[in-house]
């Protein structure tokens, strides 16, 4: 690829003077799906978090560079605007506001412009109808009383009406039944087809893969790559497990 | 009251750890904060002596068991000690407050004939813009009195009364006020009750005759523009059996370096089946001593609705009390607080069951900020003969800095044992993971911190009028601004 979207280089990260990620390097084109698996406690949502820049995490060496420029000291709504989106695995209930009107609030931020609140609703809909939520959601207080399912689309609901260039998707699958999980799947896809969307897929089921499609896949251990592949690597880890990339990460284990 | 609403504020503002550094600026209260001279304004002299009393009730032309009154309302509040608990009101000192500042006008019914500053100063606050698109009346009073008052047509007709308090003395309604005039409130309940009773001066008298429902609200607004002075309003309404009102009052008033008083008195009766909403916005400057008293009195299956904003002044002692006298009487006190750099508000309400299944939701929300010490203190007393009642007390606290203070105190009697009683309190701050969440769709953190507060706002701000929810929610703002 020439220029990649999303250039991590070298990346060491620490939680309250913990590393938790060494060393990482990860380069993502415009378009292209990863899939980043590993075992409860590798760092994987550490990397989701670093890259949004939540500032509970340090990052002690190595750059990010998002399209073209390096976003160290950049805050995170700054990250948002330059097109970056992390779908969080668990989504914060905020009493009070509705989600209709945070996404139309976070668009008109992004953009710096009006929001013409027809198209918008519009949209909105069609949105929700594709993740079969139900309109209600719309007038609802931001993820309050939502169920974990409806959290989840939620989120995926925002991803299509923020329309980032890249996503981090933390866990988005993670405790959804089936029907769910496939509901979520089809707003991902809409994402990726339809948008050219890059992301990053955080999991470690396959379930919410098994229908889409994927360029690449990264297998981190004790907060270290240890292994690269195409979309094949997740059968593999699928059929095995990580039991094979056990013994090669990095030298602390961090949960 | 367990809503998951209740439950999610806690996680909301888990208090686990305040990385989230605060460094407050001063507040821009600029929208508030104009005034004018007092050119050719009457002002008495300072102090509070039996001769300023008597001839201040001379000036207003009280009729004589007024003045009366007033001689006797002094004789206590010399008598009566300061409480020994709440805020620190030592840096007030009578002897240095004018407790009757009148314009140079008499009240108007027009508009057009109020004095031109006065005139620029409702303006600003929008007052005229209110009546003339929502209100079905609006009375308007500037330092002791009231400098306009009017009430649509159709309104008069249906019987409604709505004046300001000095006619009312005379008028047909006479022997109405004479029976109910601070008996809800007396000047023995407390020291500053008494003083309000001896130089009250200017406020509204409503009265709503049996079974008539005002589709709109009237509105009393309250401005102080005198430096080291005083405002003593007397509001007294009387619902009638089966009527229905909604009453807003909103107060203001510009900065000084010297103390300022405010000691209202709201005495509202609420006869049978009746229902009566009180919505307070209450904006006053950071110089004010706030020590207002109200009070209602329900009758059976009678209502009273409390909806209160208190954003101003340098110290509140406030808390509406709701005596409920009557069966299946209701009371619900609604109220949010916002205390800010130097301010300490000490709000809260008092529900008092007198009578079989009555019941009573204290809602309140208090924010603290730069210092600012905001305290919950409410009181709910259950007599034994108010069996069946019901009574429920959930108060949350927003703390937005390490240097802010929030407590509660609530208290409750309850002398039967057939009562549904619930209570929760919660004090938490904002937490630094839903202001990430926020700002990972691109909002601004500041944005974000006022997105999150005015969220927790929100169950009291959507109880206000709307262009006062709209005022609460810029408050919010303002008072965020400059909070990173």
């Amino acid at each position: 690829m020439g220029n990649p979207l999303l250039d991590v280089q070298h990346i060491s990260v620490s939680i309250d003077e913990k590393q938790v990620l060494h060393d990482v390097s990860l380069q993502i084109g415009k378009g292209e799906t990863h899939v980043l698996m590993g075992p409860n406690g590798a760092g994987k949502s550490t990397l989701g978090n670093m890259l949004l820049g939540n500032p509970v995490y340090h990052l002690d060496g190595g750059k990010i560079i998002f399209g073209g420029k390096d976003i160290d000291g950049e805050k995170t709504d700054q990250r948002a605007k330059d097109g970056m989106f992390l779908s969080f695995q668990n989504p914060l209930e905020v009493p009070g506001i509705s989600l209709e009107t945070f996404i139309r609030s976070s668009l008109q931020q992004r953009t710096g412009e009006h929001v013409k609140l027809f198209q918008f609703q519009k949209d909105l809909k069609a949105a929700m109808q594709l993740l079969n939520m139900d309109e209600s959601y719309a007038s609802r207080d931001l993820n309050v009383g939502f169920s974990g399912g409806e959290r989840k689309k939620s989120e995926i609901l925002q991803l299509l009406m923020l329309n980032p260039s890249f996503a981090v998707l933390d866990e988005t699958d993670s405790g959804l039944d089936v029907d769910a999980v496939r509901t979520v799947s089809k707003g991902i896809e809409e994402y990726q087809k339809k948008r050219d969307g890059a992301l990053l897929i955080i999991t470690h089921s396959t379930k919410i893969l098994e229908s889409l499609h994927v360029d690449f896949t990264h297998v981190l251990v004790k907060g270290t790559i240890v292994k690269t592949g195409d979309g094949a690597l997740v059968q593999e880890i699928n059929e095995h497990g990580f039991e094979q990339f056990l013994g090669t990460g990095g030298s602390e284990a961090h949960e | 009251m367990n809503s998951s609403w209740e439950r999610e504020a806690v996680r909301l503002m888990s208090d686990a750890n305040d990385s989230g550094k605060t460094q407050v600026n001063d507040i821009d209260r600029s929208i508030y904060d104009f005034r004018y001279d007092e050119k050719d304004f009457y002002r008495n002299d300072p102090g509070l002596t039996e001769e300023i009393v008597s001839k201040l009730s001379d000036d207003k032309h009280d009729p004589a068991w007024m003045k009366e009154f007033r001689l006797k309302s002094l004789a206590i509040y010399n008598e009566l000690k300061l409480t020994n608990w709440g805020p620190d009101i030592g840096d007030l000192h009578m002897e240095h407050i004018a407790t009757y500042v009148r314009p140079n006008t008499k009240m108007q019914g027009d508009w057009k004939d109020v004095p031109q500053d006065i005139k620029d100063t409702f303006e600003k606050l929008g007052i005229p813009e209110a009546e003339r698109t929502s209100l079905a009346g609006v009375g308007a009073q500037y330092d002791s009195e009231l400098v306009y008052h009017n009430v649509r047509d159709e309104v008069a007709k249906q019987g409604v009364v709505y004046t300001d308090f000095e006619s009312a003395l005379w008028g047909p309604y006479a022997d109405m006020i004479r029976e109910h005039f601070m008996h809800l409130v007396t000047p023995r309940d407390h020291k500053f009750a008494a003083l309000h009773g001896a130089v009250w001066s200017g406020g509204s008298f409503v009265y709503v005759p049996k079974g008539v429902h005002l589709t709109f609200p009237l509105q009393s607004y309250f401005r102080l523009n005198a430096k080291g002075a005083g405002q003593f309003e007397h509001t007294l309404i009387i619902v009638d059996e089966g009527a229905d009102l909604h009453f807003i009052e909103g107060c203001s008033a510009p900065k000084y370096n010297v103390a300022n008083i405010h000691a209202g008195c709201v005495e509202l009766y609420v006869a049978k089946n009746a229902h009566l909403r009180y919505s307070t916005i209450e904006n006053w400057s950071k110089n004010m001593y706030n020590l207002n008293t109200k009070r209602a009195k329900v009758e059976e299956g009678g209502t009273i609705e409390w909806v209160s904003g208190s954003f101003g002044s340098h110290v509140s002692y406030l808390y509406p009390e709701s005596d409920l006298v009557g069966e299946r009487a209701r009371a619900e006190f609604t109220g949010i607080t916002f205390a800010g750099s130097g301010q300490n508000l000490d709000t809260g309400a008092k529900m008092v069951h007198k009578a079989p299944h009555t019941s009573s939701v204290i809602t309140t929300k208090s924010i603290s900020k730069g210092g600012g010490i905001s305290t919950y203190r409410s009181a709910v007393y259950i007599a034994k003969n108010a069996a069946g009642s019901k009574a429920s007390v959930s108060c949350q606290s927003l703390m937005l800095d390490s240097n802010s203070r929030s407590d509660t105190i609530p208290a409750m009697e309850v002398l039967t044992d057939d009562v549904d009683v619930g209570h929760e309190a919660k004090i938490g701050r904002i937490s630094n993971e839903a202001v990430f969440y926020l700002m990972s769709r691109g909002i601004s953190e500041e944005e974000a911190r006022s997105m999150i507060v005015s969220g927790f706002a929100n169950p009291v701000s959507k109880e206000l009028p709307l262009e006062y929810a709209v005022e609460m929610n810029n408050l919010i703002r303002l008072e965020m601004k400059g909070t990173l």
